[in-house]
């Protein structure tokens, strides 16, 4: 084995080999204030380029930068949320010459950040690591012009600096996703939470919420991280996933090809489904970072800090754990996909009212993806009892819900309008023995045990009550008469 | 003076940093002055300073913020108006290679 072989895992390994993806996300989140970071304009997305400006997003000579209070609080919700420890903090300049920050540095944190050591859970259980979440500026957007829209053909560039010093912050986890999927659950996961806390409205369409993915490959068992690639331009979950998977398999064929992996940034292309090389490590860039001279340092009181601890909503975590509680038979993911589309509190209500657990998260997961519009717990939880007692059946239940989404109100009512009212016993009865007179033949073999003929009869009572027979109760009842 | 602290090469480097073009004459007189700006700086390295907590910035206090209120913002024709180059609304700069730092 060479030297080379020795020191980076994986490289020239046999075909068959059975590799792992290591996966750390750097997210960065825009803070949900009116104002920008460190001056008074509006931080709000779109408007007219350039409106949303002031000598401090400009960078104009003598203008100063002060802290934003509520950006201070916000990055203390997340810290607190993502179980880090806060800390007295620091600014920095880190500098850098592009465009997009008119006055050639960005303010961050950099070796002193407000929080550090948290973690975050994952539905799964699994806990993963946050190194850090530290308070920065945005940066202005540039759009470049001519060239066929090619960022190396641009004929100019413009620049709009509306985004510039909006509130950023920057949440480092450690390298401790092993997948794709993994990947997804947490960016999902720290999303909700970052809007549960109201941080962020977390809309990766809008770029509010951005991900950049440090990927890197190992052969399973290897206890050494290989060389990673650093991916950005992912705009949505899915892109995550895909670009996370693309670029594994790259660095897998190139390791079994005997080619070592170049520490790279890599740029994600969605319309082709690839990563391309922005930049190598060599060519990195030197920020020269040093404290930032107009800002002091940041040092929350203890007070302050449990002060907003205290203010805390409910967590994803906390709220999953709730109404895996009252729903105990439903399962994990399930449970997830409420707590993600915020119907938990409506779950638990229609179950404490008496609501069946799992017909309640049937509907909620089934049948309300698009949202509870004007259903109540209490209307939820009266349906799912309507099922209970047989008054509706399944199909006539979801149509029902449909009504009560779109205009509220009673099921009683809602199931009454759409004619499904509930047949009597005896009404049910007399249509089954005319059924039976009536199919002499399908009777006797039924009788005879040819249970194929149970779907028959049923079929027959629902094509004659237009579907309002609940098909329980007619199995029993043919079976009843069959003695 | 005592040893030299910086090599001709890293001030070059640094200066290339801040997209300083020196020629070779400035390039000999500012390694020179840095060489002395660090003996100085090596002075104070020199002194136990253990028990001194590290100075974060001069002014002795901290937590200065402000309220998350909406102030004036700036005229975009006006601002435009003193930019080398404007176009729709926007600032006109150069074509930017590659993608921000």
């Amino acid at each position: 084995m060479s030297d080379e072989a020795q020191t980076i895992p994986g490289l020239g390994a046999p075909a068959d080999t059975e590799w792992e993806t290591v996966v750390g996300l750097e997210v960065h989140a825009e803070l949900a204030t009116a104002t920008k970071l460190f001056s008074a304009s509006p931080n709000r997305f779109g408007g007219e380029p350039n409106t949303h400006i002031d000598p401090v997003s400009l960078g104009l000579p003598g203008s100063l930068p002060v802290l934003n209070e509520k950006a201070v609080e916000l990055a203390i919700r997340v810290g607190l949320a993502l179980n880090c420890r806060i800390q007295p903090s620091v600014f920095a300049r880190k500098n850098y010459f592009y465009p997009d920050m008119p006055k050639d540095f960005q303010i961050s944190q950099y070796d002193q950040p407000i929080n550090v050591d948290g973690w975050l859970e994952l539905p799964s259980g699994k806990r993963v690591g946050i190194e850090r979440a530290h308070l920065e500026e945005d940066t202005g957007k540039t759009v470049h012009i001519g060239g066929g829209g090619r960022i190396h053909e641009a004929g100019y560039s413009l620049v709009d600096y509306n985004r510039a010093g909006v509130p950023l912050i920057e949440i480092v986890g450690h390298p401790e996703l092993r997948s794709a999927e993994e990947a997804r659950q947490y960016v999902s996961e720290l999303r909700s939470i970052l809007v549960a806390v109201g941080a962020s409205d977390g809309k990766m369409e809008e770029g509010s919420l951005r991900v950049d993915c440090n990927v890197s490959v190992r052969p399973v068992g290897s206890d050494r991280l290989g060389t990673r690639c650093e991916i950005k331009n992912v705009n949505s979950l899915r892109s995550l996933g895909r670009a996370i998977e693309y670029e594994a398999r790259r660095q897998i064929d190139q390791l079994t090809s005997g080619q070592a992996i170049e520490q790279q940034t890599r740029h994600w292309n969605e319309d082709d489904g690839r990563t391309h090389a922005l930049r190598s490590k060599e060519e990195d860039y030197d920020y020269r970072y040093f404290p930032e001279p107009d800002l002091l340092p940041l040092n929350p009181s203890t007070e302050w800090v449990e002060q907003i601890r205290h203010a805390l909503p409910a967590l994803p975590r906390d709220r999953r754990m709730n109404l895996a509680e009252a729903a105990p038979s439903v399962d994990i993911d399930n449970i997830a996909l409420a707590v993600e589309r915020s119907m938990d509190e409506l779950a638990l209500a229609a179950i404490s009212g008496g609501g069946a657990a799992e017909r309640v998260m049937t509907h909620i997961v089934q049948n309300l993806a698009d949202g509870s519009g004007q259903l109540t717990p209490e209307a939820l939880a009266e349906l799912v009892g309507m099922e209970e007692a047989g008054e509706l059946t399944a199909t006539q239940a979801k149509k029902v819900l449909a009504v009560l989404v779109e205009g509220g109100g009673s099921p009683q009512d809602a199931a009454q309008t759409l004619g499904f009212e509930a047949m009597d016993t005896d009404e049910l009865e007399s249509l089954v023995d005319s059924l039976i007179a009536e199919h002499a033949d399908e009777w006797s073999r039924f009788c005879d045990g040819d249970a194929k003929l149970t779907g028959f009869f049923v079929g027959q009572v629902m094509k004659a009550t237009q579907g309002r027979a609940d098909g329980k109760a007619v199995t029993q009842l043919l079976n009843s008469r069959r003695g | 003076m005592g040893q030299q602290r910086i090599t001709r090469a890293e001030c070059a480097h640094v200066a290339a940093l801040a997209r300083l073009e020196l020629t070779d004459e400035e390039l000999d007189r500012f390694t020179g002055q840095l060489d002395e700006l660090l003996d100085h700086v090596a002075e104070v390295e020199a002194l136990d300073l253990e028990a001194l907590p590290p100075t974060m910035h001069a002014l002795p206090i901290a937590n200065l913020l402000r309220p998350d209120t909406p102030g004036e913002v700036l005229d975009r024709d006006e601002v435009l108006a003193q930019a080398p180059f404007a176009e729709d609304g926007q600032f006109r700069v150069p074509p930017v290679l590659g993608e921000a730092p």
